[in-house]
C-alpha cells in the first residue's frame, strides 16, 4: 500500500512550488486513475515517489507498506517495490537492452538479499515475458530504446514492470505516442500483471486509457492536490466537461 | 623592425645537446643515418623543445614538463633482462607471436622468432642501421606532414634499435603479431623506432602493448620517445591495436606515421591508462586513391595523469575516406587533450572525413580540452567534425536507478557503453573482450 501524506514539493533551487500538501493512498489490489490539466503536478508526483532528485521535498511522507521511503535512494525505492514507467523511456546508446535487464533484475534481488538469476532462468523470463508483449528477439538485443518506436518504448516499459514485479507500478501517460494497437499490447500487459498484493497508479490526461485500463478510484488533480475523488464514472464526467470546475476551485 | 629573442636553454635541452654529442659516434648506423641524426638534432638544436607556444603543443608543454633529460637506456643487462622475461607473461597475448623490446632494445632471446606467421619477416632497426639498409633508411621520417615535428626528430636522433617488419605481397596473416615495448625500472631515456613495411595485398594486425617491467606502481621516472612508422601497400588491409599501462612516473611519446597506397585501409584503435604524461602522435598520408583509414581510441584517466592524442589526416590525393573516435574519461585532476586536424589538399576531391572527440568529466577538477579541425582547400567533399565534453547525463543514471541498479553500477553501465563505442571497431571479438576487461578492471578501481 501506498501512502501519501501532507506533501509539499518544490524544484530543487525552490523557485517554485509544485505539490502543495498532497494526499493519496493506493491500496493493494486497486487502480487509481489521476488525471488532471497540463502543469497540475502529475509527472513531478510520479518523479518524487520514484526519487528524482531534481525535486526538495519541504514537507510531508510517502508511505509503501508504512515504511517511509523519502530518504531511499532510487534503486533502493526500486528493490523496495516502487516502479515508475517513464511517460518518455530514456535511450541509453551502447547499453544492450537484455545487459540492462539483468543488471537491473540482479540488482534488486542483491539489494532484498535473494540469490542472483542465473542465465538460462533469466534468458527464459525475458524471453517468456517478451513474447507476451509481442517484443521480439531482435529488440531485446539493441541499445535500450535506441532507435525504438514510441510503442516499442512503452512496450519495453511493460516488459521491465513485469520481469521487476513491483508492489506498486505508476504509469506516467503511458497512452502518449501510442496508436490503437499499441495501446491494446500496453493495456493487456498491464491488466495481466493486476494482482491482489500489487496496487497501480495510471496518471492520464485522457479518458481513453482507462477504456483499457479500468480503476478503481478516479482521483483528479489541480494545483498540486487531490481536488477530487470518486469512481469511475468521474473519468468520463471530466472527459465531457474538462477541468474547467475544479481549477476554478483550486 | 624585427626583434631576435634567444630562448635560454632549459636544464633538459642542455642535457640532450651534450648527450648528442657524447652519443652519436656510438649510436647505430651509417653515414647516411649520422646525416640524418644530425639533421633531426639540428631541429631540437634550433627550436628547443616544444612549449605552449607553439601551436600543436600548446595543451603539453614539454619544455617545462621535461625537467631534466634522463641519461639514454643502454643495451639491458642480465637483471633487467631477467626481469623482462618474468614480466612478459601476463603482457603477451597467449598464441601470438610476440616481438619484444626492452628499453627500446630489440630482444630476440625473448622473441618469438623461430614462430612468425608465414609471410612475415622481422630484423632489428639496429641491424638495419649499421648495415645501411637502404629500403629501410629512406623510409625513415620520409612522411612529409611528420617533417619538423619535434618528437619525431629527438626519436631520430637518438633512435637505438626497434623491429622492421616486413609483410610480403598478398599474405593474409591471420594471426595477430604482438609487439611488447617493457620499460625496465630505471631513470633513463629510451628511443625506440620501427617500421612496419606491408606490402601489396596482403593482410595484417599488430598488437602493440606498452607496459613496465615493474609493473604500474614503478616510481622511477622514466622517460620513452617512441616512434613507429607504418607503410601499407596497395590494397593491403592493416589494423593496429594498442594498450599503454605504463607507471606513472613515466612521461612517454610516441608517435605512429601511416603511408597509405591506392585501395589501401587502415584502423587502429589505441587505449591509454598509464603514464604521467603520455602524447600520441599520429600522421597518416593518403598517398593513393580510394584509401580509407579509421584512427579510434580512448583515454581512462585519474589523479593528475595528463594524456594528448594529436593528429593529423593528410588527404593529398582524392576519394580518400578517413574517420576519427576518440573517447577520453576524466576522473581525479586529470587531463585529456586531444587535437584533430584534417587537412584536404586543393585536388583531393570526393574526401569523406568524418572526425568525433567526446569526453566525460567524472570530476570538478578534471580537464578536457578538444581541438578539432578541418582545413579544406577542395570543393568537392563530405568533412565534419564533432567535440563534446560533459559529464554523466542525471537523466540516465536516474533512469538506471529507477530501476535498481545503484548509482556506482548506473555508473559504470554509461562509461563501459561510452567507452565500448569505440572498442566496437576493433574486429576481434577476444581483443575486443580484452579491452573491455581493461576498463572494467580500470573502473573497479575508481
Amino acid at each position: 500500500m501506498l501512502e501519501i501524506k501532507n506533501l509539499h514539493v518544490a524544484i530543487e533551487d525552490g523557485s517554485k512550488k509544485i505539490l502543495n500538501g498532497l494526499n493519496l493512498t493506493v491500496h493493494n489490489g486497486e487502480v487509481a486513475a489521476i488525471m488532471g490539466p497540463n502543469g497540475s503536478g502529475k509527472s513531478t508526483l510520479s518523479y518524487v515517489i520514484a526519487g528524482k532528485p531534481d525535486y526538495e521535498v519541504l514537507d510531508g511522507e510517502i508511505l509503501l507498506d508504512g515504511r517511509n521511503i523519502l530518504d531511499l535512494e532510487p534503486n533502493e525505492r526500486a528493490a523496495a517495490g516502487i516502479f515508475l514507467a517513464f511517460q518518455y523511456p530514456i535511450e541509453i546508446p551502447g547499453v544492450a537492452t537484455m545487459t540492462f535487464l539483468k543488471a537491473a533484475l540482479n540488482a534488486q534481488l542483491k539489494e532484498k538479499g535473494q540469490d542472483v538469476l542465473t542465465t538460462p532462468e533469466f534468458m527464459r523470463r525475458t524471453f517468456a515475458a517478451a513474447d507476451k508483449l509481442e517484443i521480439n528477439r531482435d529488440m531485446l538485443k539493441r541499445a535500450l530504446n535506441v532507435g525504438f518506436s514510441g510503442g516499442e518504448k512503452k512496450r519495453m516499459e511493460i516488459l521491465q514492470m513485469a520481469l521487476l514485479e513491483p508492489k506498486i507500478c505508476i504509469l506516467d501517460e503511458t497512452d502518449s505516442g501510442l496508436d490503437i494497437d499499441a495501446l491494446r499490447i500496453v493495456s493487456e500487459g498491464v491488466n495481466a500483471l493486476r494482482s491482489p498484493d500489487r496496487g497501480f497508479l495510471v496518471i492520464t490526461h485522457y479518458q481513453r486509457l482507462l477504456n483499457h485500463i479500468v480503476p478503481d478510484v478516479v482521483h483528479v488533480m489541480n494545483a498540486g492536490r487531490i481536488v477530487k475523488s470518486g469512481g469511475k464514472e468521474l473519468a468520463l464526467e471530466l472527459e465531457a466537461n474538462g477541468y474547467r470546475d475544479y481549477q476554478t476551485a483550486a | 623592425m624585427t626583434a631576435h629573442v634567444t630562448q635560454m636553454k632549459t636544464a633538459a635541452e642542455t642535457a640532450l645537446a651534450a648527450e648528442f654529442v657524447a652519443a652519436k659516434a656510438a649510436l647505430p648506423g651509417t653515414a647516411a643515418v649520422g646525416a640524418l641524426r644530425e639533421s633531426a638534432f639540428a631541429v631540437i638544436a634550433e627550436k628547443g623543445l616544444p612549449h605552449r607556444r607553439v601551436e600543436h603543443w600548446h595543451y603539453t608543454d614539454l619544455r617545462s614538463a621535461m625537467r631534466d633529460a634522463k641519461p639514454l637506456a643502454g643495451l639491458p643487462d642480465a637483471a633487467a633482462l631477467a626481469a623482462a622475461k618474468a614480466a612478459i607473461v601476463p603482457h603477451a597475448r597467449p598464441g601470438l607471436a610476440k616481438l619484444v623490446l626492452l628499453d627500446g632494445s630489440f630482444v630476440p632471446e625473448l622473441s618469438d622468432l623461430a614462430d612468425l606467421p608465414q609471410g612475415v619477416q622481422v630484423m632489428p632497426m639496429a641491424k638495419a642501421l649499421a648495415e645501411g639498409n637502404s629500403e629501410v633508411i629512406a623510409r625513415l621520417g620520409a612522411l612529409e606532414v611528420a617533417q619538423g615535428d619535434h618528437a619525431l626528430a629527438l626519436n631520430a636522433s637518438f633512435m637505438s634499435d626497434g623491429v622492421v617488419i616486413v609483410v610480403a605481397a598478398d599474405a593474409e596473416v591471420k594471426a595477430p603479431l604482438n609487439l611488447i615495448h617493457l620499460r625496465s625500472n630505471a631513470a633513463t631515456a629510451s628511443f625506440a623506432r620501427s617500421l612496419v613495411l606491408v606490402n601489396a595485398g596482403a593482410k595484417f594486425t599488430l598488437i602493440e602493448a606498452y607496459e613496465s617491467t615493474a609493473g604500474r606502481a614503478a616510481d622511477v621516472e622514466a622517460q620513452l620517445n617512441d616512434a613507429l612508422e607504418i607503410v601499407v601497400g596497395e590494397g593491403a588491409e592493416v589494423e593496429h591495436v594498442l594498450l599503454q599501462q605504463l607507471p606513472r612516473a613515466t612521461l612517454a611519446l610516441t608517435t605512429m606515421t601511416v603511408d597509405l597506397a591506392a585501395q589501401s585501409a587502415f584502423n587502429s584503435f589505441a587505449l591509454v591508462l598509464g603514464a604521467g604524461l603520455s602524447r600520441r602522435q599520429l600522421y597518416v598520408r593518403y598517398s593513393g586513391e580510394h584509401a580509407k583509414a579509421g584512427l579510434r581510441g580512448a583515454s581512462l584517466l585519474k589523479d593528475r595523469q595528463h594524456a594528448d592524442t594529436t593528429l593529423i589526416m593528410d588527404h593529398a590525393v582524392p576519394n580518400g575516406e578517413s574517420r576519427e573516435l576518440f573517447k577520453h574519461v576524466l576522473d581525479g585532476a586529470s587531463t585529456g587533450v586531444y587535437q584533430g586536424k584534417v587537412i584536404v589538399r586543393p585536388h583531393a576531391q570526393k574526401t569523406d572525413g568524418g572526425m568525433k572527440s567526446n569526453a566525460l568529466l567524472l570530476s570538478d577538477d578534471a580537464t578536457m580540452n578538444n581541438k578539432p579541425e578541418l582545413e579544406i582547400f577542395a570543393d568537392d567533399v563530405v568533412c565534419g567534425h564533432g567535440a563534446t565534453v560533459g559529464a554523466l547525463d542525471e537523466d540516465l543514471l536516474f533512469y538506471l536507478m529507477a530501476r535498481g541498479l545503484p548509482k556506482a553500477e548506473a555508473e559504470r553501465l554509461l562509461i563501459q557503453a561510452f567507452v565500448g563505442e569505440a572498442i566496437e571497431f576493433v574486429s576481434a571479438e577476444p581483443l575486443r573482450d580484452a579491452l573491455n576487461g581493461h576498463v572494467d578492471a580500470w573502473l573497479s578501481e575508481r
